[in-house]
């Protein structure tokens, strides 16, 4: 199978790889996907407290091509939106922009699964320290 | 000597022709492109005359009494299609069991599966996990209902190589018919189909430096006489067991390249396993977790297959594909989705089966590949594990079996 121009750029120059250290402020993780799978997904996201708006994203990927195409784009595209702009974030966005085939759609389906995991972890870490998350 | 991309370091997929095959072949297209079986002119004798000199080639490579004992079929899926359901057929008063291995090429499998709809019933004995079937485990398999053992001569994708003759033995004490698909292993290492008693055995001409779309069945004639139901009717050329107008082209080159191996054999093995250990040695003492597949000693020379933990394969493949061309037994590069039911049926992961890789090696590989290839390999999988939250989380200390995983 041909990979697209688009996957075998993140591939080659993935954006954002790494992870935030544990105690960062405004931090939301996802991890979804399983090993036996063959795909699985670590996705943060640091979110601005005041302004709910995500400043930084990173990915760790162990998957295909396509997978960690799908990441990389979604950590780009997460930057500068807001939470309540990131959850609008659809797979089949992910399919269009990175021209994926038929059979590598659950890579696009896992990608948005961990942004709503990063997404909703920050949220539960939000609301358990209620003072930080609206401290001036 | 220069590097020529892209490296093809597949050829338990497919092989290259040999240019000597490819010169003995050239003229049958030609101006000598009679039917074998005219019987009534220069044109049919000289066609005739050129296939009954590559069925005796092949005969030779496995120690066939009689070239008459060989069917040439359009390829290995074919003949593994023509024994096991015309055996299964043509035997199917006196039974209907038969025993096979779970690390048979998809052919083999289907086939099967194939029968079992059709009343048949197969026992797929499970392999120990260097690969090898346990005789012992075939006798247990057996019942006064089997008729035919069907086990593979060496995989293809982790390229152990069983122990036939105990299984040959067996099925000769049993009474019970023995066929091996050693489309991997003809050519490349011995056979003899009497030593090891072998009654059908399957060869495919295009991985052993020959044209693609044709292939082989050993069909013993004595001791005992095996018979066969047709999968194709018609001329009744090939004794009845394969109808339709012999590829002569094809067969030629088909004998040439057996007859080039015969000569080589011993000699090309030698260098390939050489080639393939330093390959080998230079991958496990760089990467660590790096696991072989496969039996470290019974296998064969230019199979070398590993599984690289918290990288998945396809994800490799990738990073190699511009340069070198190997395969994997990560779900992403098959059909079905799954990965590698080989892999698995060692006992290993299934997220080791997803980072399997294989190479083989071939006649034209050079020394300079193989480190250009052990290399890049090294290369990629630690830039890959450097972007694997697996491998993050196994340095951090975390038992990933630990973890609830959801699967999709």
């Amino acid at each position: 199978m041909a990979y697209s121009d688009k996957v075998v750029d993140h591939y080659n120059n993935p954006r954002n790889v790494g992870s935030f250290p544990k105690e960062t402020p405004g931090l939301g993780t996802g991890l979804v996907g399983a090993p036996e799978c063959g795909d699985v997904m670590k996705l943060q996201i640091k979110v601005n407290v005041d302004t709910g708006v995500i400043e930084d994203a990173k990915f760790k990927t162990f998957g295909c091509g396509s997978a960690i195409a799908s990441s990389s784009l979604a950590t780009e595209w997460l930057k500068g939106k807001t939470v309540d702009e990131a959850a609008k974030i659809k797979n089949t966005d992910i399919v269009n922009e990175l021209k994926l085939p038929p059979v590598k759609i659950h890579c696009s389906v896992l990608a948005e699964d961990a942004i709503k995991a990063a997404l909703a972890d920050y949220r539960e870490k939000q609301a358990a320290a209620p003072a930080a998350a609206n401290s001036e | 000597m220069a590097l020529k991309f892209p490296i093809f370091m597949d050829a338990q997929s497919t092989t290259p022709c040999d240019p000597r095959v490819v010169e003995a072949m050239l003229p049958y297209f030609t101006e000598k492109f009679g039917h074998p079986a005219s019987r009534n002119h220069p044109f049919g004798w000289e066609a005739e005359a050129a296939v009954d000199s590559a069925r005796a080639k092949l005969a030779r490579l496995i120690g066939a009494r009689d070239p008459k004992e060989l069917v040439f079929t359009s390829g290995g899926t074919e003949s593994i299609n023509l024994a096991l359901k015309g055996v299964a057929e043509m035997y199917r008063e006196k039974g209907n069991h038969i025993v096979t291995t779970v690390i048979e090429q998809r052919a083999g499998l289907d086939v099967c599966k194939r029968l079992e709809r059709q009343g048949f019933t197969v026992t797929y004995v499970p392999v120990q996990p260097d690969g090898l079937v346990d005789a012992e485990e075939i006798r247990k398999a057996i019942t006064d209902k089997t008729t035919l053992i069907s086990v593979m001569f060496a995989n293809n994708e982790v390229g152990t190589i069983q122990d036939i003759a105990a299984i040959g033995r067996l099925a000769k004490e049993k009474g019970i018919l023995f066929h091996t698909d050693a489309t991997q292993a003809f050519g490349k290492v011995p056979i003899n189909v009497e030593a090891m008693g072998i009654d059908l055995l399957s060869a495919t001409a295009h991985l052993i430096y020959g044209p693609k779309g044709v292939g082989a069945l050993y069909v013993r004639r004595k001791a005992p006489r095996v018979r066969l139901v047709p999968l194709i009717d018609g001329g009744g050329h090939e004794r009845g067991m394969r109808s339709g107008t012999l590829p002569v082209p094809l067969i030629v080159g088909f004998g040439k390249a057996t007859e080039i191996c015969a000569e080589v054999m011993a000699e090309e093995g030698a260098r390939l396993g050489k080639l393939r250990d330093q390959l080998q040695d230079m991958i496990l003492s760089n990467v660590e977790e790096a696991y072989l597949n496969g039996h470290p000693e019974r296998r064969l020379p230019q199979n070398l297959n590993i599984s690289f933990a918290y990288v998945e394969g396809e994800s490799v493949l990738m990073g190699l594909n511009k340069e070198t061309a190997l395969s994997s037994g990560s779900a992403c590069t098959s059909a079905t989705l799954e990965p590698s039911y080989v892999i698995g049926a060692l006992g290993a992961s299934a997220e080791l089966a997803h980072s399997s890789i294989r190479f083989s090696l071939h006649r034209f590989t050079t020394e300079e590949e193989v480190e250009f290839v052990g290399k890049r390999t090294i290369d990629v999988v630690k830039r890959l594990r450097e972007m694997s939250p697996l491998y993050e989380l196994a340095k951090e200390g975390v038992d990933l079996k630990s973890i609830h995983w959801k699967a999709e």
